[in-house]
């Protein structure tokens, strides 16, 4: 059955990394929803978030393929894991004297922030799980959304547990523990 | 101590061991070979087209074992090499590729001859490299060796600006790795090998299949004593083949589109499947639904990814063939499967898939088994693409893992003559046949030259039908006779291999079959011959595409008797 997973992966800093994992996403037909990087807590090192929508065998195969990448350090699925994960949103929202009353309610019910005040327009700031981000977007719709952008999801696991680089390969080691 | 870009390339390439490269040179690479002959030790063999030095050096580190080497100047030079790239990356052959690149100041500019040959060839090499600076060649050339041959073998490549060969550094050549993003697991999961172990002994109809896997890791004794501990019959893949002796009695061909019918039966027949350093490629296994559906499958590979991608897995074990095969040989219960073993030597009297039909007319299967005899079987065979590579393959018997070279995931037409002198430039002592096809043999016959200059003393048997053969049998099938851009002209190869300096008969009959190939083992150096045969001949068996492997159609009856010849049976039946 299909659902979404969170993989991480810890990748060298190194130029076309994120080429090279691009490439294999398009070439063996994996389904991403999002992608996140940034820097990791290790120098040199940074931390790819991704959201693979399919059955467990894809995502298997997503995970495997990635792994084989030279300059990927080591990929987990923190899906069957427990984990913390956001996303960041910034919503430019149509706002007229009249309405922007009303939006600022529902950004405080999100604890979401305005972060600018335009001529006619308001623009929310918003972390949270892609629920919550759905949601308000969806609130807010009825406003007249003119610009969004959305980081993708972020996640580490919960508790002392992580993929902190070091030895290759990840809980399901190589895939042998069926 | 102070070296030119150049040179540090020449000094970490003989540390690695490398004792020839194939190339072409060119503008952006020229400062590389400028240095070359203060190296005596790196043979370098000039070639006609880049492609060829890809395949060379392919062939030459499928003989050999070695990682291949070879050269190309930026743009074209490098464009050219990337079929022969991708061939090695899907046979997993071991192969540095160093290509030139435009100054760095140019690069980006789209200079004269620049290409984003790293971009270009980023899904088809195991890794690569563009170098910035003459301090890190070392390291990258370390780097790239330890890449190509370790793991799962495959083709890296390194991109040079032309400035970065002529930057000085300092050189020493690091004795340490620090690649943390690559740990290839060699040793199996002690629970998996038990579980295997557990799964064979108690199998009643288990079946081998054996891939190239055995043949990269040395594996072949060790899968010999398996089988013959737990009387297990052998079958490979069409890159298997010779990982198992075909003259052995447990020995039952190759599986596949072209595979033996008795080979397809078993497969079809099994209740556990143990497929070592394979892949299930769709030519192997034909309908992937239909695949073994009666067996278990315990998979050994290197590569994880490989595990479950195509087939469904009841054990994995992910490692190095031979060492997960001592690991388990030790846990096994010597067994007999009399009864099994008896069923398919039946199928294989009853569907004798190797036998040589007899016919007036020139066969090219009776010159694979003229060549096989003349040769007493003592040859490495290197073949086109087609009909060609698979009467060479289904003809011969491979008793030795490297001697049969064949391009098999990518089939590339045109590998054979390039892969052929890489073997014989490997091998020197090795009798080398190239059997190619009149077509492949034309996509890169500019090799003769090579051939020539290079004084390679490869023999040539080119199974000339006058068609691209093995398309032309399916528009014979499955496209009612449609025969449209299948029939081919080709040049007198003979006056070809003349031009070039290199000698050669032209054969039309049955009777000067085996005085031509005696011939041709008798010149010291290379010498082709060029087979005349039956134009419309199709290889059989053939699992129909779409069709299972149990759906195997067998020659039809009128041609499959009187045999002229026996069938490819183990030497002690016959
Ligand atoms: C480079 C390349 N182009 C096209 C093909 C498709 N193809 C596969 S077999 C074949 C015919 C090969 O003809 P020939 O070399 O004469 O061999 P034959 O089958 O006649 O023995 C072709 C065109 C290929 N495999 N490789
Ligand atoms: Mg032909």
């Amino acid at each position: 059955m299909a659902s979404k997973h969170t993989l991480v992966a810890v990748v060298e800093n190194r130029p076309g990394v994120l080429n090279r994992m691009a490439s294999l996403f398009r070439r063996r037909g994996f389904n991403i929803e999002s992608i996140a990087v940034g820097h990791s807590e290790i120098p040199g090192q940074s931390r790819v978030t991704l959201v693979v929508d399919g059955n467990t065998t894809i995502v298997e195969q997503v995970r495997k393929q990635l792994d084989k990448v030279i300059d990927v350090i080591k990929v987990t699925d923190l899906t069957d894991s427990e984990m913390v994960d956001r996303e960041l949103a910034l919503i430019k929202v149509k706002a007229s004297s009249t309405t922007r009353n009303e939006i600022m309610q529902i950004v405080n019910i999100f604890r979401a922030n305005i972060i600018d005040v335009g001529f006619d327009s308001v623009t929310v700031e918003v972390t949270g799980d892609e629920d919550k981000i759905d949601s308000l977007c969806n609130l807010l719709r009825g406003f007249g959304i003119k610009e969004l952008a959305r980081t993708g999801r972020i996640a580490l696991a919960r508790g002392g547990a992580g993929p902190a680089a070091g030895e290759k390969g990840t809980s399901k080691s190589a895939g042998q523990s069926h | 101590m102070k070296l030119s870009g150049a040179d540090i390339v020449c000094e970490s390439l003989i540390r690695e061991g490398v004792d020839v490269i194939f190339g072409i040179l060119g503008g952006t690479i020229l400062p590389l070979y400028d240095k070359l002959p203060g190296y005596p030790q790196l043979r370098h063999i000039l070639v006609r087209h880049e492609q060829c030095a890809a395949h060379s050096a392919d062939g030459y580190a499928r003989a050999t074992g070695k990682v291949g080497v070879c050269f190309a100047t930026s743009g074209p030079g490098a464009t050219n090499l990337v079929t022969g790239i991708a061939n090695a990356y899907l046979d997993s052959a071991p192969m540095v590729a160093i290509t030139g690149q435009v100054a760095r100041p140019l690069i980006g500019k789209d200079a004269f001859q620049e290409v984003d040959i790293t971009g270009i060839t980023l899904p088809i090499t195991k890794h690569n490299y563009l170098v910035l600076e003459a301090s890190s060649i070392a390291r990258t050339i370390k780097e790239a060796f330890y890449l190509a041959r370790t793991g799962r073998p495959g083709p890296v490549l390194i991109d040079i600006p032309r400035d970065v060969f002529m930057e000085e550094a300092e050189f020493h050549y690091p004795a340490k790795l620090s690649l943390t993003g690559y740990k290839p697991v060699l040793e199996g999961h002690p629970t998996q090998i038990k579980k295997a172990v557990k799964l064979i002994n108690e199998a009643q109809r288990p079946l081998i299949i054996a891939g190239r896997g055995i043949i990269i890791s040395g594996a072949s004794a060790e899968l010999r004593h398996l089988a013959e501990t737990s009387q297990v019959p052998v079958v490979t893949t069409l890159l298997g083949i010779g990982s198992f002796p075909e003259s052995h009695i447990l020995s039952f061909g190759m599986i596949g589109m072209h595979g033996t019918a008795y080979a397809n039966m078993a497969v079809d027949n099994a209740d556990l499947i143990i497929a070592i350093g394979m892949r299930f490629d769709d030519r192997a296994t034909a309908k992937v639904s239909g695949f073994a559906p009666a067996g278990r499958i315990i998979h050994i590979d290197i590569d994880p990814a490989e595990i479950g991608k195509n087939v469904r897995v009841d054990v994995p074990i992910v490692g190095d063939a031979r060492v997960i095969l001592k690991e388990i040989n030790k846990l096994l219960v010597p067994v007999q499967h009399l009864q099994w073993v008896r069923q398919l030597d039946e199928w294989r009297k009853e569907h004798p898939s190797t036998a040589v039909r007899y016919s007036e007319g020139l066969l090219p299967q009776f010159v694979v088994r003229k060549i096989y005899e003349v040769t007493k079987g003592d040859a490495t065979i290197v073949t086109g693409v087609g009909q060609n590579q698979m009467w060479a393959a289904q003809h011969f018997w491979y008793d030795h893992p490297t001697s049969f070279i064949s391009s098999g995931g990518l089939g590339t037409m045109g590998f054979g003559l390039p892969a052929a002198i890489g073997v014989k430039v490997g091998c020197p002592e090795k009798t080398v046949w190239c059997v190619d096809g009149d077509g492949s043999f034309q996509m890169t016959l500019h090799e003769l030259a090579t051939v020539a200059q290079e004084n390679v003393g490869v023999k040539i048997a080119i199974l000339n039908n006058g068609f691209l053969g093995m398309v032309r049998q399916w528009q014979e099938l499955f496209y009612e006779k449609r025969y449209v851009a299948t029939r081919l002209s080709g040049p007198d190869f003979v006056k070809i291999a003349e031009a070039y300096g290199i000698p050669g008969v032209r054969v039309k009959y049955k009777e000067e079959v085996a005085p031509a190939i005696e011939r041709a083992m008798a010149e010291p150096g290379p010498f082709l011959i060029d087979f005349v045969v039956e134009p419309e001949e199709n290889v059989y068996p053939m699992v129909p595409p779409g069709a299972s492997l149990a759906e195997v159609m067998e020659a039809p009856v009128t041609e499959a008797k009187p045999l002229s010849d026996s069938a490819k049976l183990p030497v002690s039946n016959i």
